[in-house]
């Protein structure tokens, strides 16, 4: 069996370990060095949470893995991060095709100021798909996905901004999938909802693994515990414990996860 | 101490201060209101015997002699409108391609704010000094670029023979420069108010640069880039000094570009000093027309504003 055909075969039974591997990694804003020597393995399928103080590098790192930092100028790594054993920084692997395969969502919902239908269909339409099925297809598929579709089906060619705020949030997770990611970035999704659209957006997460890899950045430990499988926990750019959440929670091995999550400080 | 002695104030002292500022202010908002009303009473009160006289014939008719005293304004209204559009033609592409520039790191910070300071310097350069500019350097480059235009594309009706130095085209040249700080700057405000989660967005699906600024970032922006855009072109149609030194103020109309024009408020500064009777009222006719037209187009403007803000509200 060759290479290339193991891995594809690798990729086909869900629960690959290393879908997303961190080896080594540093990074530095300009003289500042924002993460330390992070190794981790993010398996697939699965939704591994990122929490920490604010300032510990989570955010950071996530923005890594879809190159997002590289936007700020003076920034620098060393290590490698890996997305199905090839390296994300490989010469071969272009940024823009990186992006339509690592899916993201920010802390603050930001649609385009669109149709709730050209939301959707930017990513695929920037990748130059024209055709009319196609699109529709995706619309459909990607706001059922986000649990979206019931409250909007009729009006998809009506402004995205007069939607709710959370409906924003699960149309900017609508937007992300509509490119069939392998990855999906969560960046603080429900810092800025309110609690009947956070549960929404949970439940969604829950509904969503079954077909993506999820990262989500969190400052909410109830959050973490809720919906992720995994967790890590940074403390000033340095990856200090990383195991399955109920394990974190429940008898965490380092002292100072303990004392995060039990909010001596934080 | 002193904290004290403030505390022991009488209230009604304490509310002085808002009263005024509020008196203050509605004094100043009805002064603005005032002296429009006011400039547009003393217009019409001067030029009513013309309008007695011409009636709305006044704006269709193209002879303005003012020995016989016929009065007629077509022609300038014509150029008016035609030398904006055309310094609008030139100066809104370049503009906006200036903004988009400036807004985005293409190039190193420090370059991006020199060439900045040095555009927004074109707009405190006196309109007269842009006129001895036109004069010296852009009637010659007109004019070579005229006689070519005329041999090579004269069937064309704009670039018909003969070529003149001052021309429609060569105020419009001028005035486009004259408005590029215009459009710049408030283009530029416009796009760098767009939100970075907009540009995140865009970026995080797959966007290229130039795919983000072509889809999300310029149409976030546009209601900026079309404020700037009627914002310059009002700013086109009153310039006076400028147009008047380079534009010929002929009432010939004619279609060709090369060919002498005038506009309206060419027409009042070349001819206000000298005139009288009559020719004093048909003046001030056409003050009131060019103030009208360029009421019409801050109005329009803002209600272009307010629908286009109202399409994208709530993003900010």
């Amino acid at each position: 069996m060759t290479e290339d055909a193991a891995r594809s075969s690798a990729t086909q039974t869900p629960g690959r370990p290393d879908f997303l591997t961190v080896r080594n990694f540093d990074f530095f804003y300009g003289k500042k060095q924002a993460l330390f020597d992070i190794n981790m393995d993010i398996p697939e399928k699965r939704v591994t949470a990122f929490i920490g103080p604010s300032g510990c590098g989570k955010s950071t790192l996530l923005r890594n893995f879809n190159r997002m930092n590289e936007l700020i100028e003076g920034v620098h790594y060393s290590g490698d991060i890996k997305l199905l054993g090839q390296s994300i920084y490989n010469k071969e692997v272009e940024v823009i095709a990186l992006r339509r395969s690592i899916g993201m969502v920010f802390q603050k919902s930001n649609p385009f100021p669109k149709s709730i239908y050209e939301n959707i269909v930017y990513g695929l339409r920037i990748s130059g798909e024209k055709k009319k099925s196609v699109l529709d297809e995706a619309v459909e598929r990607s706001l059922r996905g986000a649990a979206l579709w019931d409250e909007v089906k009729d009006r998809l060619h009506e402004s995205a901004l007069g939607l709710s705020g959370g409906q924003m949030q699960r149309l900017c997770i609508a937007r992300a999938i509509a490119n069939r990611p392998k990855v999906l970035l969560m960046d603080e999704p429900c810092s800025a909802l309110d609690p009947i659209a956070t549960v929404k957006v949970e439940e969604l997460i829950h509904e969503l693994k079954q077909e993506f890899t999820i990262v989500i950045v969190t400052h909410n430990m109830q959050q973490a515990t809720r919906c992720s499988d995994k967790t890590a926990f940074f403390y000033l750019g340095k990856l200090i414990e990383y195991a399955e959440t109920q394990k974190i929670f429940s008898n965490p091995g380092q002292k100072q996860t303990e004392d995060y999550i039990t909010g001596r400080f934080g | 101490m002193s904290r004290e002695s403030s505390d022991s104030k009488p209230i009604a002292e304490v509310r002085v201060g808002p009263d005024l500022f509020h008196a203050l202010c509605w004094v100043a908002s009805a002064l603005a209101v005032a002296t429009l009303a006011w400039i547009i009473y003393e217009i019409v009160t001067s030029a009513w015997p013309a309008i007695q006289k011409f009636g709305f014939g006044f704006l269709g008719s193209s002879s303005w002699v003012p020995n016989r005293e016929v009065f007629g304004v077509f022609p300038f209204i014509v150029g008016t409108v035609a030398s904006s559009f055309i310094a609008i033609l030139f100066a809104f592409p370049l503009g906006l391609a200036i903004a988009i520039f400036l807004s985005e790191n293409f190039l190193p910070a420090p370059v991006r704010q020199v060439i900045r300071f040095v555009v927004e310097m074109l707009a405190a350069i006196p309109s007269v000094v842009f006129g001895l500019w036109g004069i010296f350097v852009v009637i010659p480059i007109i004019k070579i670029f005229g006689d070519w235009a005329v041999k090579n594309l004269g069937g064309v009706p704009i670039f018909s023979g003969p070529a003149y130095g001052n021309s429609m085209l060569t105020a419009s040249v001028v005035l486009a420069l004259m408005i590029l700080p215009t459009v710049t700057a408030i283009s530029r405000n416009a796009l760098t108010a767009v939100p970075k989660t907009l540009r995140e967005g865009a970026y995080a699906l797959g966007a290229t640069r130039w795919e983000a600024i072509l889809g999300v970032i310029l149409p976030t922006a546009a209601p900026g880039v079309v404020a700037a855009t009627i914002l310059a072109l009002g700013r086109a149609m009153g310039e006076t000094m400028a147009v008047a030194m380079l534009i010929g103020n002929s009432s010939r109309l004619s279609w060709s570009l090369l060919s002498p024009g005038g506009t309206l408020a060419g027409l009042l500064a070349n001819q206000f000093g000298e005139a009288e009777g009559l020719q004093v009222n048909s003046l001030m006719y056409a003050a009131l027309i060019l103030v009208v037209i360029t009421l019409f187009v801050n109005v329009l403007g803002e209600l272009v504003l307010r629908y286009t803000q109202s399409q994208t509200a709530g993003i900010r």
